[in-house]
C-alpha cells in the first residue's frame, strides 16, 4: 500500500493493523531503543524547527542580532510584495501546466507499453533514465545549452528555415524550458502506471471485450476508473514536490530568477530572502506561506478525489 | 491507533510484490501486426527524443570551446581531449579529484546512516508493540509531504550557532535520524510482508529483539536496503540545496557546488569545460542506473519514490 493508501485508511479510523496492544503486553522499552535514532530526529530536525519557523515568522532576524518580535509585520508586508505575489504566479503556472502534462504523457506512454510487447524492459529503462538525472545541476546546465540561443533546439528549428528564439534568455519562453525539463523525466510516474496496470486483472478487460465493448470504452470503463487511485497518488505527490522545485530554476536562470523574474520560483525567492538578503523572519514567514498553500492544494485534491477516484475495496 | 503488530491489511499488499513481476507476463500475442509496429516506431522514436541531449552532451565534452554556438550536430568536427584536461585540473586552484571525494563522502556518508536508522525505525513500525506508534507512524507518513523549506531555516540557525556551517556535519546528521522517511517507510511494507512464523519461532527459543532484528528480519530485507541504498546514494550524489547552504568555502564543494561555480564564472567562455565536468558529475549515476536499473525501476514501480 502506498504512503497516500495509508492516509486514507488512517483518516478513515481503521487504523493499518488495527489491533488491541493492551492485550498482548506491549515492549515499550525495545520500541522506543529501535525508534529512537528516528524520533530524535523528528523533534530536533522537524518539529523542533517547524516551531522555531513559526515563532520566527513573526519576527525580525537576520542572524546577527537576536530576533525581534514585529507580530503581523511579515504578513503585511508579504500582502504588498509584488515581487513575492509575482513568484507565486510563477510558481503555481510551472505547478498547474507541468504536472498534468507529465502524468498525461506518462499514462500514454505506460499504456502504449502495456500491450504485452516484446523489449518492454528496455523502453522502461530508457525513459525511466532522465527521472534519475533531471533534478541534476549537470542536467540544468545541459538544459542552457540545449536551449541557448546557439543550442540545439534552434540548431533543429534552422533545418526548417525557423529562426529561434534565445529561450533562456527570454521571459516569455525561459519559464517553458523548465517546464519541458520536467514533463522529459516523465519516466517515475510512468513506471508507476505501469505497474498499476499489469495489477488491472485480465478477467475485467476480457468480460468487457464480451459484451461488446471496444478499445476505448474499455478504456473508460474499465482501465481508468481502476487507475485512478494511482493517479490520484502521483497527482498528489507530483503537485507536493513541484511547489518545491529549487535546483532546475537556479540553475537555468544562473541563480537571478531572470529574465526579468520569469523564472523567480517561489522557493528561489525564498532561498534569496533567507541567504541573500538575510531576512530570516520574512523567508521564514513565506515557507509557512508555501505550506499553508501545499497543503491547501492537498486538502482540496482530496477532497475532488471522492468524485473521481474509484476504491475497489 | 496502532501500527505495531500489523500484517497485511489490505489486498492491495498482497498484490504489489517487491519485485514486479517479469515484462510479458500478460499473455497476449506477441505477433507484429502493422499495428504494434507502429507503437514500436513511435516508441523508438520517443526513446532516441529522450535519449539525444544525454548522447549530445557526452559527445560534446570532446569539442573545443570555439565549436559550441557553431556546431549543434552530435559529433565534434575537430575532437579534442582538452576540455578533460582542463576540467581534472580544476577551478580556483581546487582539483577536480577534491570535488569528487566531496560527494562521494558525503553519498558514502548518507547511505551508511540511512541504511541504519532507517532499518531500526522500521524494524519497531513493523514488529514491536509499544504504546503511541500508531501516532508516531502518522507522523512519520506526515514528513513525506512535509514541504521542507519550513525546517531548513531553523536547520541552518542551529547548525550555524553550533559553528558546524561549512562542514559536512550538517548534511550528515540528519541521515542517521533517519530523516528521509521515505526510505523507512519503504522497509517497513517489507518487513510487514515477510512472514511472521520465523520470528515467532526465534522468540520461543528465547531470541529478543536485536537478535531477531539481525539475524532474521535484516538478512531477509536485503532488497529493500539495496534499493534505499542507491536511491540514498543518487539524491545525496544530486543534492543541490544542502551543500549550497551548508558548504562555503570552495574545498569543501561537492559537484553540484563546484559545476554552478563553472556556470556562473565560465558560462559565456568555456562552454567546453562546463559540458565536460557535467558529464564528469553524471557518470556515477549512469554507472549505477546501468548496474542496478531493476531495483531502480521496481523500487520505483511498488514504492513510489520521487525518484
Amino acid at each position: 500500500m502506498s504512503a497516500l493508501g495509508e492516509l486514507r485508511t488512517m483518516a478513515k479510523g481503521r487504523g493499518s493493523g488495527r489491533r488491541d496492544v493492551r492485550s498482548k503486553n506491549p515492549d515499550n522499552k525495545a520500541g522506543f531503543a529501535f525508534l529512537a535514532p528516528w524520533l530524535v530526529g523528528l523533534v530536533v530536525f522537524t518539529i523542533g524547527p517547524m516551531l522555531a519557523s513559526l515563532y520566527l515568522s513573526f519576527t525580525d532576524y537576520n542572524l546577527l542580532q537576536p530576533p525581534r518580535w514585529t507580530g503581523l509585520d511579515n504578513v503585511s508586508e508579504m500582502l504588498g510584495d509584488e515581487r513575492l505575489w509575482n513568484s507565486l504566479r510563477v510558481t503555481l503556472t510551472y505547478v498547474v501546466v507541468s504536472v498534468p502534462l507529465q502524468l498525461i504523457f506518462a499514462l500514454g506512454i505506460a499504456m502504449l507499453l502495456d500491450r504485452g510487447m516484446r523489449g518492454l524492459s528496455f523502453y522502461r529503462s530508457v525513459f525511466y533514465l532522465p527521472s534519475l538525472l533531471g533534478g541534476s545541476v549537470a542536467i540544468a546546465i545541459l538544459w542552457r545549452q540545449v536551449f541557448g540561443a546557439d543550442g540545439l533546439v534552434n540548431g533543429f528549428l534552422s533545418w526548417f528555415g525557423i529562426e529561434g528564439p534565445g529561450w533562456i534568455s527570454h521571459p516569455d519562453f525561459a519559464l517553458g524550458t523548465i517546464i519541458v525539463l520536467h514533463i522529459w523525466t516523465f519516466g517515475s510516474p510512468m513506471v508507476i502506471f505501469l505497474a498499476g496496470l499489469r495489477q488491472i486483472p485480465e478477467m475485467y478487460h476480457e468480460a468487457a471485450q464480451m459484451d461488446g465493448a471496444g478499445k476505448i470504452r474499455r478504456f473508460f470503463s474499465v482501465t481508468f476508473p481502476l487507475l485512478t487511485p494511482i493517479i490520484f497518488f502521483n497527482l498528489v505527490l507530483q503537485i507536493i514536490f513541484a511547489f518545491q522545485s529549487f535546483t532546475q530554476a537556479y540553475i537555468v536562470s544562473g541563480g537571478t530568477g531572470g529574465p526579468s523574474d520569469s523564472t523567480m520560483f517561489f522557493t528561489l525567492y525564498l532561498y534569496r530572502e533567507a541567504f541573500t538578503e538575510l531576512d530570516m523572519g520574512y523567508a521564514s514567514a513565506m515557507a509557512w506561506f508555501l505550506l499553508i498553500i501545499i497543503a491547501g492544494f492537498t486538502a482540496f485534491n482530496f477532497w475532488l478525489s471522492r468524485f473521481w477516484v474509484f476504491y475497489d475495496d | 491507533m496502532t501500527t505495531a503488530g500489523s500484517q497485511i491489511t489490505s489486498p492491495a499488499q498482497l498484490e504489489v510484490p517487491l519485485v514486479a513481476p517479469p515484462a510479458g507476463g500478460r499473455r497476449r500475442s506477441l505477433k507484429l501486426t502493422p499495428g504494434r509496429i507502429a507503437v514500436y516506431a513511435a516508441l523508438t522514436v520517443l526513446a532516441i527524443i529522450v535519449l539525444y541531449p544525454m548522447l549530445w552532451l557526452f559527445l560534446s565534452t570532446f569539442k573545443p570551446s570555439s565549436e559550441f554556438g557553431q556546431n549543434q550536430g552530435l559529433l565534434p568536427e575537430s575532437p579534442t581531449i582538452d576540455n578533460y584536461l582542463k576540467v581534472i585540473e580544476g577551478i580556483g586552484g581546487i582539483p577536480l579529484w577534491r570535488f569528487f571525494s566531496n560527494s562521494l563522502l558525503l553519498a558514502v556518508a548518507a547511505v551508511v546512516g540511512t541504511l541504519f536508522s532507517s532499518s531500526l525505525a522500521a524494524y519497531a513500525f513493523a514488529r514491536i508493540r509499544f504504546k503511541g506508534a500508531g501516532i508516531f507512524f502518522a507522523a512519520m507518513i506526515g514528513t513525506l509531504l512535509l514541504p521542507f523549506h519550513v525546517i531548513i531555516l531553523p536547520q541552518y540557525i542551529m547548525f550555524q550557532r553550533l559553528d558546524l556551517v561549512d562542514t559536512f556535519w550538517p548534511l550528515i546528521i540528519p541521515k542517521f535520524l533517519a530523516t528521509e522517511a521515505f526510505f523507512v517507510f519503504l522497509m517497513v511494507q517489507f518487513i510487514r510482508n515477510i512472514p511472521r512464523d520465523m520470528d515467532e519461532a526465534a522468540r520461543i527459543d528465547g531470541a529478543g529483539h536485536l537478535r531477531i532484528f539481525m539475524s532474521i528480519i535484516l538478512p531477509l530485507i536485503k532488497p529493500a536496503l539495496i534499493t534505499s541504498a542507491i536511491f540514498t546514494f543518487i539524491w545525496t550524489w544530486n543534492d543541490f540545496l544542502g551543500p549550497l547552504i551548508y558548504l562555503t568555502s570552495p574545498e569543501n564543494y561537492p559537484l553540484p557546488i563546484a559545476l554552478r561555480l563553472y556556470n556562473d564564472q565560465t558560462s559565456t567562455s568555456d562552454y567546453g569545460a562546463t559540458i565536460a565536468i557535467s558529464f564528469v558529475a553524471l557518470l556515477p549515476v549512469l554507472l549505477f542506473f546501468l548496474v542496478f536499473q531493476r531495483f531502480l525501476v521496481d523500487g520505483v514501480a511498488t514504492q513510489g519514490l520521487k525518484g
